[in-house]
């Protein structure tokens, strides 16, 4: 039985600020001080949003954005029912924060360029990595519109290059993230890399293949809806390969406990179903 | 004053209060050991154990209605074998009844589950999942049908020395009937409710929003339908019944006690609030204290008319 590697706890934070940082995107920054002393890049929090209580049940998964100091920040972009709820709060609120969950990506690597693709809100855990990396690296960032692409100019303050697709070409080159990275490795044939994403499945899914034609490392961040957040619910199940040590074939893995980051060739989608 | 008793029995488990954790929504015990003081809990009923691993259903899974949750899990587990091996040893060391949900397609499968727990020293008791949406095969069936219900019961108590509890559907149409056939059938305990059968569809898509279709309804929705056939089933047997549906405080469980449980079992609110099953029990306790109660077997069935 595996056990979390940093300590989780519940923690009543206090809203710091709530910053609009695009169109229907927002910045939240949480006192937690407990959670941000362990926590590291790609974990997530489960937080009890007040205003919900008691018509809906489960608390909301958000992957850690910015972790400073005694707060920690998160991205996110008001959809339903529960991030409207979010937006309502102000600083000086207070909510109920389990965390930090979840695996995290693993450290980069020294002798690798670390190259970090994200899709849409998905930049916001790929931050935190960029923040705590002790490489430079290249961040691909990607949207359907340049409303979609966040945070950009946080990651030129670290020093990283930025490069950005826009579907619509409003920003950046017109299409796909992926499009972009392709051309990027083209370019640069023989550095060596190692990938971390976090987007849509559809996003995920077309930097497993190409890890996989190049040969690369490529570590995913996947986003499932999520029940208890702690390994207990098995909602969040995803199918991944069973290594042939324990049988071969397919296993259930939990993206809250197991996850949320898996390596690419773990994965099995969903047209793959055995 | 002294300090109100919360010692309850069912069966011949003994729990230091009448709270514990419901079948599926505290996972195998330990994966809350670190934000829980576990030995709070009255006793624990860990997730649906088949004798075989069962896969359960692809998601989605679980998705959230208003006033609670609708899952079809599907009763993914690691079989007798994967629980014995990997979760028992931890669980058995918390130092509080461990009741082990249990679960079959036939009436084979039950009594073979059964037997095979004969074997794990220190297990306080089993519940016979007779109730299940989400199973193609036996599940509901056995629980809305009185004589499978008698016979799986029948079975599995001739292969059980454990306390035996068995888990009721509640969308039948004379509750009382399948309690008496239970216990004339060799149960020692009833829980209920096991999740109500429903549905939830997405309009844009006009896709149910569960990929098994129906799923099982849980939360405070059910709490009102948990309360009733509590109280029927109460009136209706000699052996202790244990309230579940819907609980999300000391109140919904105080609810159940005066209904006529003689405990209560704490499920969907765990997954928003592991700690929510031990603030219940300061929560009856404080409840008994202010009502000058001084045993809270005095509350069980005090259902006062009108």
């Amino acid at each position: 039985m595996e056990l979390n590697a940093t300590p989780r706890q519940i923690e009543e934070a206090e809203v710091v600020s709530q910053q609009e940082i695009g169109r229907g995107y927002w910045r939240m920054t949480l006192r937690a001080p407990g959670i941000a002393r362990s926590a590291r890049p790609g974990q997530f929090v489960h937080l009890r949003l007040p205003g919900l209580d008691p018509a809906y049940l489960l608390r909301r998964p958000f992957s850690l954005h910015k972790v400073s100091g005694e707060t920690i920040a998160i991205l996110y972009k008001v959809i339903g029912v529960g991030t409207k709820a979010m937006a309502r709060l102000e600083p000086k609120n207070r909510l109920n924060v389990m965390g930090p969950l979840g695996n995290g990506f693993p450290p980069v690597p020294s002798g690798v360029t670390p190259l970090l693709i994200g899709g849409g809100y998905g930049s916001a855990p790929l931050f935190f990595l960029a923040e705590r990396s002790g490489t430079r690296g290249i961040v691909f960032l990607g949207g359907r519109s340049q409303e979609d692409l966040l945070g950009c100019s946080d990651f030129e303050t670290l020093g990283w290059e930025v490069q950005t697709a826009t579907e619509d070409g409003t920003a950046g080159k017109r299409g796909l993230v992926t499009d972009r990275l392709t051309e990027w490795l083209e370019a640069h044939p023989v550095d060596p890399t190692e990938w971390y994403a976090c987007g849509p499945d559809g996003m995920l899914k077309a930097v497993a293949l190409l890890a996989e034609r190049k040969g690369v490392r490529a570590w995913l961040s996947l986003d499932r809806r999520m029940g208890c957040g702690a390994g207990v619910c098995l909602a969040c199940v995803v199918r991944v390969r069973r290594p042939p040590s324990e049988g071969g074939g397919w296993k259930w893995a939990r993206v809250c406990q197991d996850g949320p980051v898996f390596e690419s060739r773990e994965v099995i989608w969903e047209e793959e179903t055995p | 004053m002294t300090a109100p008793r919360l010692e309850t029995v069912i069966g011949r488990i003994r729990m230091a209060n009448p709270v514990m954790t419901a079948s599926g929504t505290f996972g195998y015990g330990t994966e809350y050991a670190d934000l829980v003081d576990l030995r709070k809990l009255g006793a624990m009923v860990v997730k649906g154990i088949s004798l075989r691993p069962w896969a359960g259903n692809p998601p989605p899974r679980l998705v959230e209605v208003r006033g609670g949750l609708l899952n079809a899990i599907g009763l993914q587990n690691p079989g007798f074998e994967g629980f014995a091996r990997d979760y028992w040893p931890a669980l058995r060391q918390i130092g509080i009844p461990v009741i082990v949900n249990i679960w079959g397609r036939t009436i084979e499968e039950y009594e073979a589950v059964a037997a095979r727990f004969e074997a794990l020293d220190g297990l306080a008791g089993l519940e016979l999942n007779v109730s299940c949406p989400n199973i193609k095969e036996g599940g509901m069936a056995f629980g809305t049908d009185p004589a499978m219900l008698e016979r799986v019961v029948g079975a599995v108590r001739r292969k059980t020395t454990r306390t035996l509890l068995v888990k009721l559907a509640p969308n039948v149409t004379r509750i009382e009937q399948m309690a008496r056939v239970a216990e004339a059938a060799g149960a020692d305990a009833l829980s209920l409710i096991n999740t109500y059968p429903a549905m939830a569809l997405d309009i844009e898509t006009r896709r149910p929003r569960l990929s098994n279709g129906i799923g099982g309804l849980s939360g405070p929705a059910i709490h009102p339908i948990a309360v009733k056939l509590v109280y029927e089933a109460a009136r209706a047997v000699q052996i202790p019944v244990i309230g579940m549906g819907g609980i999300l405080d000391w109140r919904d469980a105080v609810e159940f006690l005066i209904a006529g449980a003689r405990a209560v079992a704490v499920g969907s609110v765990s997954l928003s609030d592991p700690t929510a099953a031990i603030s219940i029990v300061e929560g009856i306790r404080a409840y008994l204290e202010r009502h000058g109660l001084e045993d809270v077997s005095e509350l069980v069935g005090s259902i006062r008319w009108p």
